[in-house]
């Protein structure tokens, strides 16, 4: 099976008066088909240039980019036109036409793709339908909310059946419960068209509620990726302690520890066994169709060195708190 | 009061002349906004095309066409009009009457229209266009589909404010003979000092731009679906 995306030493390097600008610097990624890949990272990070790079909106400096297995950054004017049909896009400013309605809006890559109108009718109403949008065909942008013309930015992008849906921030301009309705329908549109998406975001909880795996992405480089499942089940990481917070407590606390949640009771069973260790906090989550609990625990400083020994013994990814090593 | 009034009616420059002038001018003003129109929509459009952030960046294109707008626009129209005059008689066989006073005008108002025909599809965001761009849509399809479509209220304004100043100019014409509103001012008004003329005629000028921007405004709302 052919992957989705796959970015092969993918490099950008905006040349600038002040420098050279190194948005991505050598990026490999190979995304499933039908899988929907995170891609989080700070401001700056280099998250739309990478984006942009696989719709070609962008030319890499160096690398290729792979959509469905055609090369994307190779493509003369026409291919270019031809493969981007098969990319759809979704905006943090979604970008919406003002002067069409939202069925117009909807229908104008079938336009472009030149498919007849009675079709391109019968094709409008089934994706007013799928964003749950039916009997709003005839409103115009402006007069539709925010998480409305998101679902018509969502519907425009698989009119003309892409294989791959790009959102660069879809939910960043959303309030919390339309942002999950909205991350909601991507993951039913994924389950029923089988489309491939990449979502670029800012916020964890993005990641959390909609993503098979995840990349992070810091100054233009991979910093971690992986299934979630794996990657909050990594210790000490980044994307392990952004995904799965643990509740704050009061208390000095020491170490934390990661675990899958079938082995919750020989986890406690060992915990009480060793001296000194308490549980100050816990969590479960499911991310990515894994179980995954984590704790935190208080341990006498006296005990410190004996305890953590144990801990790991027990075969217990164990952190400590940064700050406290020295402690 | 009264006198006043009946003295108006039975000046023969206003009962006989006003209604001819007042056509003269709607003909002159009506031809060269429609050649403003086709000549400068492409223009502004060329404009923004070739410059920086455009569809097409073209720097020594853009920067010509830049050059050529900026003198068109900057020429005084009573200068434009006579130094036009020899171009002006080769096209329409005559430097005088109404006709004749729609090449300058049309030459002045192409450049003022493109200008502001650029500066109403420069506000069209970037991600409209990208968005299309990703449908697969041409540049010729993006440029009518998205850049005039979605700029369209600023498109009717800025030919709005063009039109009012081809009226202002064609009675500028009027001074060097092309006829019209302005001419019959300047002639009985100025020239016979018959200041009830020059009245009757500034006013229906004010009259002619109320109603032009009235309408005009209409039309952008119309058309506004922001
Ligand atoms: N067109 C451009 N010209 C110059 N530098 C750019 C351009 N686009 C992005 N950059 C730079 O590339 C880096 C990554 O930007 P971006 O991909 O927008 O980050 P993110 O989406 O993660 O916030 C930033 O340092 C940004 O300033
Ligand atoms: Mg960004």
């Amino acid at each position: 099976m052919t992957d989705g995306i796959v970015l092969t030493g993918l490099r950008k390097v905006y040349p600038l008066r002040g420098g050279d600008v190194v948005a991505l610097d050598g990026i490999d990624l190979r995304v499933p088909r039908g899988a929907i890949h995170g891609i989080v990272g700070e401001s700056g990070a280099g998250k739309s240039t990478l984006v942009r790079c696989v719709t070609a909106l962008e030319r890499p400096t160096s690398g290729t980019v792979l959509v469905d297995g055609e090369a994307v950054d190779a493509a003369g004017e026409r291919d270019l036109r031809r493969v981007r049909r098969r990319i759809g896009m979704v905006f943090q400013q979604v970008n919406l036409f003002d002067a069409r309605t939202a069925a117009e809006n909807i229908a104008y890559p079938l336009r472009i793709a030149k498919v007849p109108a009675a079709r391109r009718r019968e094709r409008v109403a089934e994706l007013l339908d799928l964003v749950g949008l039916a009997g709003r065909g005839g409103s115009y942008p402006a007069q539709l909310s925010g998480g409305q013309k998101q679902r018509v930015g969502i519907a425009r992008a698989l009119a003309a059946d892409p294989s791959v849906l790009l959102c660069d921030e879809p939910t960043s301009a959303l309030d919390a419960a339309t942002t999950r309705q909205i991350l909601a329908l991507i993951r039913d549109v994924r389950d029923r068209v089988g489309v491939t998406v990449l979502i670029i975001t800012h916020e964890m909880s993005v990641v959390r509620e909609v993503c098979d795996s995840v990349s992070l992405l810091d100054r233009g480089r991979i910093v971690e990726h992986g299934p979630i499942g794996e990657v909050v089940g990594r210790h000490g990481t980044r994307l392990a302690r952004e995904l799965i917070p643990l509740p704050v407590t009061a208390d000095s606390t020491t170490v934390e520890a990661a675990f899958a949640v079938e082995h919750t009771g020989e986890v406690f069973r060992a915990i009480g066994g060793i001296d000194g260790v308490a549980v100050a906090a816990g969590t479960v989550e499911t991310l990515g169709g894994v179980r995954v609990g984590r704790l935190r625990l208080d341990v006498a400083p006296d005990r410190r060195a004996a305890a953590l020994a144990a801990l790991r013994q027990a075969g217990l990814h164990v952190t400590v708190a940064p700050g406290e090593e020295a402690a | 009061m009264g006198d006043w009034l009946s003295d108006l009616f039975s000046n023969p420059a206003i009962t006989d002349r006003l209604p001819e002038a007042t056509l003269e001018t709607l003909l002159m003003v009506g031809w060269s906004a429609l050649l403003a129109a086709v000549g400068g929509l492409p223009l502004g459009l060329w404009l923004h095309t070739t410059g920086p952030g455009g569809l097409r960046p073209r720097r020594s294109v853009n920067a010509l066409l830049s050059l050529v707008v900026n003198v068109g626009r900057s020429l005084p129209f009573i200068i434009l009009a006579i130094a036009l005059i020899p171009f002006t008689r080769s096209v329409t066989g005559s430097a005088l009457g109404w006709q004749a006073a729609v090449v300058p005008l049309t030459v002045g108002a192409i450049p003022f229209f493109a200008r502001l025909v650029e500066s109403a599809v420069r506000e069209v965001p970037a991600g409209k266009v990208e968005a299309a761009q990703l449908a697969g849509a041409s540049r010729a399809q993006i440029l009518t589909g998205v850049l005039v479509r979605e700029s369209l209220p600023g498109l009717v304004s800025g030919f709005t404010v063009t039109v009012i100043a081809l009226v202002s100019y064609s009675a500028m014409a009027g001074a060097i003979g092309a006829g019209g509103l302005g001419f019959l001012a300047i002639s009985y008004g100025y020239n016979r000092f018959q200041s009830d003329v020059m009245i009757v005629c500034v006013i229906v000028i004010v009259l002619l731009v109320q109603l032009l921007q009235t309408a005009g405004d209409l039309i952008a709302r119309a058309v506004d679906h922001r």
